[in-house]
């Protein structure tokens, strides 16, 4: 047996996935941001939904409502501050959220709130900690260096919040998640 | 993004706990569809055969009858069109090295069945919360990890 180690960079792959799918179906478009598609021309019904199709598969959906929009351009913005530890540290997330979508930090965590069952602190937690688990598994980074690009105060804080959103320590995580690896079990991709 | 319902099934063999965890559930306000299974056997043969409509979540028992939560478990884990799926473990066993097992086997939840229905019902609320935001944002299913 032998084990292959890959680095992914999502960003490629979804434009990939989008060119090949809307280009398959004849369609002219432009990216404006990842989750914003622009078409020359108004599309149809029928279009509509052969672009659904054709991308439900790569569990990539057409937002319908306003206020889902708005929650998916949150959460983008959202992700960009965190994996951006410069940007993290200079601002604080309701300014920056507030500036990047020219509503009210108040009208953006009710409305974040409604549609999503959690609210943004909330979310911010536990996409922080989906990020400090990718570090672990794929760059077997140290807990201090992890604290601080995810930019936590200190590794106790980090540690903390880990066991209190997932119930378990970083290191059992770490251990389950080796133990897995050697088993050939991959629960879920 | 869109997810109106929540399709769950949970197995269990004890009819008490079968009726709490639906009443727990039904006290939630997250819109859920729930399909109960008395043993393990029963959800396989339900998942084989509903594999247009499988549930967004499985609860399995590791205690029961003709086959019991860790085979299931183990079988959803090796099939293809099933290994996807987000499966939590309600148990009663609160020993260390079965939970750790239960998770390196591929579940994505350990919980302790709890003792009182206030307790449960906030633990499964919590757990279909967190469900939630794995089928509707972009984190990484594979390091789904969550012990209640």
């Amino acid at each position: 047996m032998e084990i292959v180690h890959i680095a992914i960079d999502y960003d490629t792959i979804c434009k990939k996935v989008l060119h090949d799918q809307l280009n398959g179906i004849g369609l002219d478009f432009t990216l404006n941001q990842l989750t914003e598609i622009q078409f020359q021309s108004p599309l149809s019904d029928h279009q509509k939904s052969e672009m659904g199709k054709a991308l439900k598969t790569y569990g990539i959906t057409l937002l319908k409502d306003r206020r889902q929009v708005m929650v998916q351009r949150i959460k983008d913005a959202i992700v960009e501050l965190i994996y951006d530890s410069e940007k993290h540290r200079k601002h604080n997330v309701s300014t920056f959220l507030t500036q990047r979508l020219n509503y009210s930090y108040a009208y953006l965590s009710s409305q974040f709130s409604e549609v999503t069952h959690t609210s943004i602190e909330n979310f911010i937690i536990l996409k922080k900690i989906d990020a400090a688990k990718q570090l672990i598994i794929e760059k077997n980074l140290t807990l201090t260096e992890i604290a601080y690009r995810l930019n936590y105060s200190s590794v106790a804080h980090l540690s903390a919040q880990f066991k209190k959103t997932t119930g378990l320590t970083p290191s059992a995580f770490q251990r389950i998640i080796k133990k897995r690896g050697e088993k050939d079990i991959v629960p879920k991709q | 993004m869109g997810l109106d319902i929540m399709k769950i099934a949970l197995a269990d063999d004890d009819v008490d706990d079968r009726m709490l965890f639906e009443e727990a559930i039904e006290s939630i306000a997250i819109k859920t569809q729930l399909n109960l299974f008395v043993d393990g056997q029963q959800l396989m043969d339900h998942l084989q055969k509903s594999k247009l409509a499988l549930p967004e979540i499985i609860f399995l028992d590791l205690n029961m009858p003709i086959k019991n939560g860790m085979q299931c478990l183990q079988e959803i884990r090796g099939d293809q069109t099933l290994r996807h799926l987000c499966v939590a473990i309600y148990s009663t066993s609160s020993s260390e090295k079965d939970i750790e097992e239960t998770f390196v086997q591929g579940a994505n939840i350990y919980i302790n069945k709890p003792n009182s229905f206030g307790a449960l019902k906030k633990a499964i609320e919590k757990v279909l919360k967190i469900n939630w935001q794995y089928h509707t944002s972009n984190l990484n299913k594979g390091n789904f990890l969550l012990r209640i």
